[in-house]
């Protein structure tokens, strides 16, 4: 059960992109895939939301060869967010919704009530139970973001994929969205650019750098002074935060230097 | 009592309910507004498109009046007919049933048709200015009809030489664009499109060389006024095959409008919301080519329409497929046949190409809606 990526590599325009990636996501568990830019996350999770076939390797689904299943199985299974989407076409919000549904649908298949229900559940689990009739359009990046979660929950899926899906978002949205996904207590593997909203909510963080993957483990584990330095490039001060007792990240950078020594802020 | 009861109260104490106010904002009213304009152009759209056929009939050089229209069109419809008692001249019979009454048919057939191509290829490409010719078809069929226009070929096929030589245009470029467009196994869309305009291109200039080579004036004039669009060649013999092939592709498209509507929101979350984009995308390149093939081969490349009326419709009622096809459909036959009209009478007794008309009418109607900042032409 749940999702393996057993050796798998994949490349972008012949260009290989990441190679020999293992990646386990137990049921319940909610997984982060952190790594600076172009270290091949964002490959990675095409791969296991089958936009981006791997060239070798194997990737499960519920014990189940991805890519041997149908397109519309695997959407049964697993829903995605993605970052902000360009919506060039008009629809509205409960129309977007009710998208959602169409893993579940035979072709001619009209809407049923219980379609419109299950729609109208998802509006209201994202906060959004009024907007049904807005245009998309219409809506602020957070709240667009916010239908595509609705979207997503209206799949009924079991795992979760969110590919930055806070890219554009304010910090108030971002901390909506991520408790927002946190409270449906359903599988997620999640790439995040934030390594502080990473070590609030993950239960497992897997780093990728430069297509492979660097280390794995426990936010506390992964998210370490030595590791950032190396793979990150940057100088941190990480402390468990006094109040949410959670790993917490400070940057350390040429405006803001670390003027005192380590053991001088412990005493 | 020092507190008073701010509720109402009827003459024996019991309180009024006051309704339950129900708050409508201004984008609700938006979607049902698109809601309940298709319930009403569903009502209004086949009496227009009653009503202009009647009047495409009867207007001309030789005008008819109403009721000896429709007499003549039903005594010519097999057991419906045999009650209708002829008055009137076997001339007017010729006007009526072989000539006007074919060429409004093909009219709204192709109005449809082109319509709905107009749809399924916007979805296709996900651009707001591609019409059913950006594959190249219109300037295939261009090669194949000015070849049999001008030099005879494929004679062996006699009256349908031309509608077969533009079919196999169309055809044999879209399959070139096709190919071009290409790169390992995958089509993308913006190759598509170059490829498009690319083939066009190509097979523009191979149209002027054979017209340039022509041999004799005449032949010249009828091959332009074949590339501009017309419907003058309308007999019964030539409708049935564009009919077929706009009610089937209409009938496939319906069928597949939530796949349509799930591709007008991205490749990507198309294909994760369990369509096999790759694989529909070729069946709609098939489907929306060989109807819009089909339709050049009849009426030569009328243009605008199939780019205009998608746009005016999504306007109108929304981008749900299920309302978009059914009324561009519609929209789009009353248009053609109004554009024959006015092709038919602006400079009687001669007549101007409907593509002239369309053109003319089009235009300045797409500026229009270019000005109105509320529409965003799919783009941002």
């Amino acid at each position: 059960m749940g999702i393996t990526v057993e050796g798998i590599s994949a490349s972008i325009q012949e260009k290989k992109i990441i190679s020999d990636i293992h990646l386990r996501v137990k049921p319940g568990q909610f997984v982060g895939l952190i790594g600076p830019n172009g270290s091949g996350k964002s490959t990675l999770l095409k791969s296991i939301y089958r936009i981006n076939k791997p060239d070798c390797g194997k990737i499960t689904l519920d014990s189940e060869n991805l890519y041997e299943i149908s397109a519309k199985k695997t959407a049964q299974k697993m829903a995605v967010v993605s970052q902000e989407s360009q919506h060039t076409f008009e629809f509205s919000v409960m129309e977007i919704v009710l998208m959602g549904r169409a893993p579940h649908k035979k072709m001619m298949e009209t809407d049923t009530v219980e379609d419109m229900r299950i729609a109208e559940e998802a509006l209201e689990k994202v906060g959004l139970e009024s907007y049904g009739d807005r245009l998309i359009s219409t809506l602020s990046g957070g709240e667009k973001q916010r239908v595509m979660v609705a979207r997503a929950l209206a799949q009924q899926a079991k795992y979760l994929v969110l590919d930055e899906p806070t890219n554009h978002l304010d910090i108030h949205h971002q901390l909506q969205l991520m408790d927002l996904v946190k409270k449906l207590n359903i599988t997620v593997i999640a790439a995040l650019h934030d390594l502080n909203i990473a070590s609030v909510y993950c239960d497992h963080i897997y780093v990728l750098n430069q297509g492979q993957l660097a280390v794995a483990g426990q936010p506390e584990e992964v998210l370490t002074e030595t590791i950032l330095q190396e793979i990150f490039r940057v100088n941190t001060h990480i402390i468990q935060h006094p109040i949410t007792g959670k790993t917490h990240i400070t940057f350390l950078s040429d405006a803001a230097p670390a003027i005192k020594r380590h053991e001088e802020v412990y005493i | 009592m020092g507190v008073k009861n701010l509720a109402a109260t009827k003459g024996d104490g019991e309180l009024i309910e006051s309704p339950p106010v129900r708050k409508i904002d201004s984008s609700e009213k938006e979607k049902n507004k698109h809601q309940r304009r298709f319930k009403i152009l569903l009502f209004i759209l086949p009496l227009g498109l009653f009503l202009s056929l009647t009047l495409s009939v009867m207007l001309g050089p030789v005008t008819i009046d109403m009721v000896t229209v429709w007499k003549i069109v039903l005594s010519n419809i097999p057991y419906i007919g045999d009650g209708v008692t002829a008055y009137w001249s076997t001339a007017q019979q010729n006007i009526i049933w072989e000539l006007r009454f074919p060429r409004a048919l093909l009219g709204g057939i192709v109005g449809a048709g082109l319509a709905i191509a107009g749809v399924g290829i916007q979805a296709l490409v996900r651009n707001s200015l591609a019409d059913p010719y950006i594959l190249g078809v219109s300037s295939g069929a261009s090669v194949g009809a000015t070849l049999v226009i001008l030099f005879g070929a494929l004679q062996f096929f006699g009256q349908y030489a031309l509608s077969i030589a533009a079919f196999l245009g169309a055809f044999l470029s879209v399959v070139f664009v096709y190919t071009f467009a290409r790169v390992g196994g995958q089509i993308s869309t913006i190759r598509l499109l170059l490829a498009g305009i690319a083939i066009s291109m190509i097979l523009g200039a191979v149209t002027n060389v054979i017209v340039l080579s022509a041999p004799e004036e005449e032949g010249i004039r009828s091959a332009m006024y074949w590339m501009m669009g017309s419907l003058a060649g309308a007999n019964w013999t030539v409708l049935p095959i564009p009919a077929t092939a706009v009610v089937l592709v209409f009938a496939f498209l319906l069928y597949q409008s939530r796949t349509l509507n799930l591709i007008l929101m991205g490749e990507d979350t198309a294909a994760t919301l369990g369509i096999n984009v790759d694989a529909f995308r070729k069946l709609l390149i098939v489907v929306t080519s060989l109807l819009t093939g089909v339709l050049v081969a009849v009426s030569g490349a009328i243009g605008f329409v199939g780019l205009m009326i998608p746009h005016m419709i999504r306007l109108l009622v929304g981008s749900d497929h299920k309302r978009v096809l059914p009324i561009s459909a519609l929209f789009g036959a009353v248009f053609m046949i109004w554009a024959d009209i006015v092709a038919r009478l602006v400079v009687a007794p001669e007549e101007l190409p409907i593509g002239v008309v369309t053109a003319l009418c089009g235009g300045p109607f797409f500026i229009w809606l270019l000005r109105r900042s509320s529409y965003s032409f799919g783009g941002r």
